[in-house]
């Protein structure tokens, strides 16, 4: 009971400070917000690349036509030679059958055309689907595949691929550094304003000193003062996340310029994202000040 | 019973310069203890040793049976709730009230809210400041913001008070008030010293009181035989 009520003290008492020395700690509070928006946008944007990056890798597909010429025999032999290689999660074979007949029950223009082909006329390849493990070797692969004999054309978005997941790391990267290093200039912020507070509170510290407060006593207040402005400083960058994420994700019908590009469904993302930015908020700013009155408050 | 045993204490600033020098006192449980002496003579760093705002480079001080030599700063906390202390400035909180501000001292604990009420309701009778509870410090004469920090300081019931020129800033008859206050608090069981530049007051208290000088006890006279003038 004693040490619930003196946290709930402290805890008043660190709220009072807030906005006893409000300018202090609105300075300290905008500081957080601008990282924290910082942070979010990163965030949205590193999910999102991401995720679009998954899809991508998803969907590129190496497309190898076979010559018509080639006998099944030959066929087979191309199968086990893809088996084989590395970089292949699956492959998928469709004869010019199947892809015939599929295109047929897929669009009645389609039919009209292609019903009144003969097994010779039809120009439509036998043709290997094949998935690879890792992207950035894609095209090693396809030109692995491209040397096999009977192989015409293989086909898998030609060099757009690699350039964007390369894109991608970059700004991936970037965005890191930028959190890292804004979340540093942060926390110094705050613990340049948790300093000041204990200095301008030293009287104040001193009375608790003289009357018996202990060391964790006194400290506590402070840390949890960071800890407040940590929270103050989420609140509006949560908000922007969340109502600017759902605007965009509408505005854009959930994608970006083209279907190509989807973009997260903002539930349950956008409240992952704002618990992220809360708990980061409330480090920073426990972090930061824990600093400040490790410096600071020797006592 | 000695409420403080002091033996050989000896202080020596970190800047070489020897304030108190193998100094032998004792104080008994309920006595009222004036230190007097020149400007510079060591009595502040004497009852700074007491509540430990300074440790002795040598020698053995005991208050209420903690040997403050070798208290840990971390432990500090636990020989200050046996003591209250009084300064010339009264250090209170400008931005609490005088109930806030004698409360606080009670707060820290995390005495219940209701038990905090009644001690300092009584403290704050006692020192005659009963209807001046939501007044601010800057609010009071200087003569009650002194109250208020003596409340401040008996209100969890130390065995000590320790008063550092109580009536420094006060005018003669304010001072006088004070004294009533201390004496009235004395009465009940608090031991009390003060150190204080005011011979008239001392002379008017009759209480015993030791004379410093240069770091020595001069004299130590016994109550009421202080009558010297010149010191």
């Amino acid at each position: 009971m004693r040490i619930f009520r003196i946290l709930g003290r402290n805890i008043r008492d660190s709220f009072k400070s807030v906005f006893r020395n409000f300018s202090l700690s609105m300075a300290s509070i905008s500081s957080i917000t601008i990282t924290l928006l910082v942070v979010s946008i990163s965030i949205v944007l590193s999910y999102n690349v991401n995720n679009f990056a998954v899809l991508v890798e998803k969907d590129v597909t190496i497309v190898a036509f076979i010559e018509n010429e080639a006998t099944d025999d030959e066929i087979k032999e191309i199968e086990e030679k893809i088996n084989t290689l590395q970089n292949v999660e699956s492959y998928e074979f469709q004869s010019k059958e199947d892809i015939t007949n599929d295109m047929i029950e897929s669009s009645d223009i389609f039919k009209n055309i292609m019903e009144g082909w003969s097994l010779d006329e039809n120009p439509i390849q036998n043709t290997f689907l094949v998935k690879v493990t890792d992207i950035e070797k894609i095209g090693d692969t396809a030109n692995l595949i491209s040397e096999m004999e009977n192989v015409a054309v293989v086909k898998y978005g030609e060099g757009m691929v690699e350039q964007l997941v390369k894109v991608f790391e970059v700004v991936e990267k970037i965005s890191f550094i930028i959190v890292v290093s804004l979340v540093l200039v942060t926390a110094f912020l705050i613990s340049n304003t948790i300093k000041i507070t204990i200095f301008s509170r030293r009287t104040e510290i001193g009375i608790m000193r003289l009357v018996g407060a202990s060391n964790i006593n006194i400290k506590i207040p402070f840390i949890l003062e960071g800890l407040f402005l940590g929270i103050l400083g989420s609140i509006i960058p949560i908000i922007i996340t969340s109502y600017g994420y759902m605007a965009l994700f509408k505005n854009f019908n959930g994608q970006l310029f083209s279907p190509f590009i989807k973009l997260i469904n903002p539930s349950p993302f956008v409240y992952y994202v704002s618990g992220v930015l809360v708990m980061i908020g409330i480090l920073v700013g426990m972090v930061g000040s824990w600093r400040a009155v490790r410096k600071h408050l020797k006592i | 019973m000695d409420l403080i045993n002091i033996r050989k204490a000896k202080k020596v600033y970190n800047t070489g310069v020897t304030a108190i020098y193998d100094l032998d006192l004792k104080i008994k449980k309920g006595e009222f203890v004036f230190i007097i002496g020149s400007t510079g003579c060591g009595k502040s760093t004497l009852i700074k040793m007491f509540y430990r705002e300074e440790k002795p480079t040598s020698g053995q001080i005991i208050v209420g049976g903690i040997d403050v030599a070798k208290l840990k700063n971390s432990k500090v906390y636990k020989l200050r709730r046996q003591i209250g202390v009084v300064f010339q400035d009264f250090r209170l909180l400008e931005k609490s009230t005088v109930y806030e501000n004698v409360a606080f001292a009670l707060e820290i604990f995390g005495a219940p809210k209701d038990e905090i009420h009644k001690r300092v309701i009584k403290v704050l009778e006692l020192v005659g400041l009963k209807n001046r509870l939501k007044s601010y410090p800057n609010q009071l004469s200087g003569g009650e913001q002194q109250r208020v920090a003596i409340a401040r300081a008996i209100v969890n019931g130390p065995k000590l008070l320790i008063c550092d020129e109580p009536t420094g800033n006060l005018d003669e008859e304010t001072s006088s008030e004070i004294m009533d206050v201390l004496d009235e608090i004395n009465k009940l069981g608090t031991t009390i010293i003060m150190v204080t530049h005011d011979r008239k007051i001392v002379k008017k208290m009759k209480k015993r009181v030791i004379l410093l000088d240069a770091g020595r006890i001069l004299k130590d006279y016994e109550e009421g035989t202080y009558k010297n003038e010149n010191i």
